[in-house]
């Protein structure tokens, strides 16, 4: 057991209580502090992928934006009393059997697969391979998402204007 | 070293527990939490595909994506929210049932 | 000549359509357009009279044939045929026709319905022409029943009353009877031969076509239409009563032409039947003679006097073919028609007196036509009683008229075949005797009418002669009933030998085998008897005349006391020998019961149960059916159930809308596990 299994497993923990306790909490504010713990738990996995540009994409956007954003959004729409109204609906019962026959389906797929396996060699360069990849293979899909943003950005700020 | 298969599996639990979340949670930026749960475990799989399935630098690049759209989306998402907010005073979204028969 | 025959043909008819359709709209009623029409075909049949006349030749014949259709195996053909018999038949029908369409316009003035008389008369004269031209078995038939038609439409003119209109169906039904046999015997004809043409029939039976036994039913069979036609016995009983018809329809149909139909049919076919048929033929030819003469004696009325004594002439006629002198049966047909129609005017001449002076006097009890109620006329109407008496005379048969000269003949002919056959010793009898009561009964009748003292003095009074539209036909037929118009070229009264013997020659029979029926030996065999039969007949004429003169000119016996002491003869007489009686017993009645029966049956099992049930059934089968199947079942049940149900899970259905995205997110999931499960089975 070396070191690197240990503090895999470690993060891993880390990552699958803290999305638990997003889904279980009860408390908004708990449940947004675990995500933020989740999101560095998989940041972490991104590393033992040697998915480092992704990592650091992850925290960066992840946790600095969308994560803010949604602590904003609790911010905003809080009242005194419901900020800790979040009780689970009364779908607990069917959706967890649901979730659960999902969980388990994928699961015995998951082991059942032959999958494709390559040796793979650590990437050098990472981000310059990603810029290239980006730039000539997937031109197409980096234009669109681009277009995507824009659209995005429009229509938040059309969804939060004040009518008059 | 660890295998596919384990990063799959914590995929797929990342998986199940935002979709759990989001059939479960009555509060809209709850639900919202569950969505991105669900997108990092999508993630999770991509970059494990990237590195045990012989997808190269591909798996990254997908990943990058979904990032991207995984922000566009909470950027609207939240102005959605907040709308809901402004015009019915809650988002519990029990009672965002306007289409209900 | 064939023009001009068919031109006499179609002529009437298109009167009678004219009349029928338009006569009443017409001035006067359209009775010229019916007079008109016959005097024109009386002008035609002149016209081949003339012809014939001039070419004087006995063997003329024209034939002429048409295919009436043409059925590849069956092949039916009608023409029309003339020689001197058609010509002479055609004079005299048109002759009589015109004379009594003339009459008819004074007899029948002022009646309801007086351009359907005329219509009818045309159409009769149409049918009657139609039996004369015709050449083959078929068109006769064709115009037999058409013939039939007009009789029961005219005698049944005055409909309103019961006894016209019974007398008319009883004259059709009895001819009906007459003509299934006529039917029979054409069709076993038609199966031997394959034809309906005289000719062909003939040519048939003359090479041996069919066995003497079919041949001699065949021919009894065509002869019961005669029997039917003619009125001979049995089928004799419809005549009588006909007279309800008016008094020119009994003078044309039945005195002149219809009822000669019988003879010219009889006369045409006399080749083809067989000697025994021929006897059968004669017998009830003489039989029928003496039979209606006996009834004759004791009638009242008028016309029935002439109505029994027409049957009693036919039957000489046919008794004259039975014997094989049956071209003396024609020429009694010719002579006949003249004298015989001239008696039945003169007497519509004085019913009509009589009847006006009823009418003057206000009595409509009184019978017009009994002849117990007259008497005395001869004073106030000369022409009537002059031309009568002419009459008269020529139908007892004496020397001088032409009555005597074809009655001589016809005895002759009878005598001369007993005289080969001495076993038929009857016929002469019936003969001898018929002529001895025709001669006592007529000149009862014009005792009773025109001498003694009137019955009445009152109706003496209001007689008056008929107008000259009656007169005048009258003297037109009186004349013609002397010898000189059937002698010519010759002058000889006691001799029958001119234009019509030269002219109408007799011709052999085809019956194969030697039969002795050769026209040779029948003319032979009348030579010998002729004189005795000549002289015989006029004693016996002369004694009849004289009977008459004693009881009811000179009334020096009476007639009540011979009555009284020949109580029953008398009673059979007068009652006509119960002939209707019996066949109202013992024929209609049962028909009637046999109907009856039938009748209930059809009416109260028949139509009640079973038709009605049937209807019964229908309509409980379509009371389930529609509504218990249809809907309470099927509508209400499975249509509205349908309904129901998707009502049903609709409304629990709809309950899945919840409006909340999460609940939909459930299903989607379930939705996916679903399919994940199944692709894993």
């Amino acid at each position: 057991m070396s070191g690197q299994l240990i503090i895999f497993w470690i993060v891993t923990l880390v990552t699958v209580l803290s999305a638990a306790t997003v889904v279980f909490s009860k408390n908004l504010i708990y449940s947004a502090v675990a995500l933020l713990f989740t999101l560095l738990g998989v940041a972490g996995l991104y590393v033992f992928l040697w998915a480092d540009f992704i990592a650091v994409t992850q925290i960066l956007i992840y946790v600095g934006g969308i994560l803010v954003l949604i602590i904003f959004g609790i911010m905003l729409t809080h009242r005194i009393t419901s900020v800790r109204l979040s009780h689970s609906s009364m779908q607990r019962g069917v959706g967890g059997a649901i979730v659960l026959v999902i969980f388990v389906g994928l699961t015995s797929m998951i082991f059942r697969a032959p999958w494709y396996r390559v040796a793979a060699v650590e990437p050098q360069e990472t981000v310059r391979q990603i810029g290239r990849l980006l730039m000539i293979d997937y031109l197409l899909p980096f234009e669109v998402a681009s277009v995507l943003l824009l659209v995005a950005l429009m229509g938040a700020a059309l969804l939060s204007r004040k009518v008059d | 070293m660890v295998d596919l298969n384990t990063y799959l599996v914590i995929g797929a639990l990342l998986f199940s527990l935002g979709l759990f979340g989001v059939i479960t949670r009555r509060n809209g930026v709850a639900v919202l939490m569950g969505v991105e749960l669900i997108l990092n475990a999508a993630n999770v799989n991509f970059v494990a595909f990237a590195r045990f399935g012989g997808m190269d630098l591909s798996g990254h690049v997908f990943s990058l994506f979904v990032i991207i759209l995984a922000a566009a989306e909470a950027a609207v998402a939240l102005a959605i929210i907040l709308n809901i907010y402004n015009n019915m005073g809650t988002i519990n979204i029990d009672e965002a049932d306007q289409l209900k028969q | 000549m064939v023009n001009y025959g068919i031109a006499i043909l179609l002529l009437p008819l298109m009167a009678f359509v004219v009349q029928i359709f338009i006569g009443k709209r017409l001035p006067r009623n359209g009775d010229w357009i019916s007079v008109g029409a016959v005097a024109l075909t009386l002008c035609l049949s002149l016209a081949m009279f003339g012809v014939m006349l001039v070419k004087y030749d006995p063997e003329f014949s024209v034939d002429e044939t048409w295919t009436w259709f043409d059925l590849g195996s069956l092949q039916v053909q009608i023409g029309i045929l003339i020689d001197n018999v058609t010509v002479v038949m055609l004079l005299v029908v048109s002759l009589v026709s015109t004379l009594v369409h003339v009459y008819s316009t004074a007899y029948m003035e002022g009646d309801l319905r007086y351009s359907r008389y005329f219509a009818f008369l045309s159409l009769f004269t149409f049918s009657m022409n139609g039996i004369v031209l015709a050449n083959n078995l078929l068109g006769i038939y064709i115009f037999w029943e058409l013939v039939g038609l007009s009789s029961y439409l005219l005698i049944g003119h005055w409909f309103e009353k019961d006894s016209a209109s019974d007398a008319a169906k009883k004259a059709f039904l009895v001819n009906r009877v007459g003509d299934i046999g006529m039917f029979i015997g054409i069709m076993l004809f038609f199966t031997a031969t394959g034809s309906f043409l005289f000719r062909d029939v003939f040519a048939g039976v003359e090479s041996g076509l069919l066995s003497t036994e079919i041949l001699t039913v065949a021919g009894l069979c065509l002869f019961a239409g005669a029997i039917g036609k003619s009125a001979q016995f049995p089928l004799h009983v419809w005549l009588p009563d006909a007279m309800e018809g008016p008094t020119p329809v009994s003078a044309l149909i039945h005195a002149a032409t219809m009822v000669a139909a019988g003879v010219y049919l009889s006369f045409r076919l006399f080749p083809i039947f067989t000697p025994t048929a021929l006897t059968v033929i004669a017998y009830i030819g003489g039989f029928t003679a003496i039979f209606a003469a006996i009834i004759a004696v004791t009638q009242n009325d008028i016309k029935k006097v002439l109505a029994y004594s027409t049957v009693s002439q036919l039957g000489y006629m046919i008794l004259a073919v039975g014997v094989g002198a049956y071209t003396y049966g024609l020429f009694h047909l010719v002579t006949h028609a003249a004298f015989k129609a001239g008696l039945f005017l003169c007497s519509g001449s004085v019913i009509h007196a009589m009847h006006h002076a009823y009418h003057e006097l206000h009595d409509h009890e009184s019978d017009p036509q009994d002849m117990r109620n007259m008497g005395g006329m001869r004073d106030k109407m000369k022409t009537t009683f002059l031309t009568m008496l002419i009459c008269t005379v020529a139908l007892s048969g004496v020397p001088f008229t032409s009555g005597f000269l074809s009655k001589d003949a016809i005895l002759a002919g009878t005598l001369s075949f007993t005289m080969h056959h001495p076993e038929h010793f009857l016929l002469v009898l019936f003969g001898f005797g018929a002529a001895l009561l025709t001669a006592f009964y007529m000149f009862r009748l014009i005792f009773m009418t025109f001498y003694g003292e009137p019955v009445r003095r009152e109706v003496y009074d209001n007689i008056h002669e008929s107008p000259s539209a009656m007169t005048a036909p009258l003297v037109t037929l009186a004349t013609l009933s002397f010898f000189l118009f059937f002698t010519l070229p010759y002058f000889n009264p006691f001799s029958d030998h001119g234009w019509f013997t030269v002219l109408i020659d007799a011709r052999d029979s085809v019956v194969p085998g030697h039969l002795n029926l050769t026209a040779h030996e029948i003319a032979e065999g009348m030579h010998h008897a002729h004189t005795p039969a000549m002289l015989l007949s006029i004693l016996i004429a002369f004694s009849g005349i004289g009977l008459a003169v004693l009881m009811y000119l000179q009334k020096r016996i009476s007639a009540d006391d011979i009555a009284a002491k020949l109580s029953l003869p008398y009673k059979l007489s007068l009652n006509k020998f119960f002939v209707d009686e019996t066949y109202q017993r013992y024929l209609i009645n049962p028909s009637l019961i046999l109907a009856r029966m039938i009748a209930f049956f059809d009416w109260e099992i028949y139509d009640k149960y079973i038709v009605n049930g049937f209807g019964k059934v229908t309509e409980w089968f379509s009371r389930v059916v529609g509504i218990r199947w249809d809907y309470d079942i099927l509508d209400q049940q499975i249509v509205d159930g349908v309904g129901r149900t998707t009502g049903f899970f609709s409304a629990r259905l709809r309950l899945i809308q919840t409006g909340k995205v999460q609940n939909y997110l459930v299903w989607v999931l379930a939705g996916v596990i679903m399919i994940y499960v199944f692709q894993a089975i």
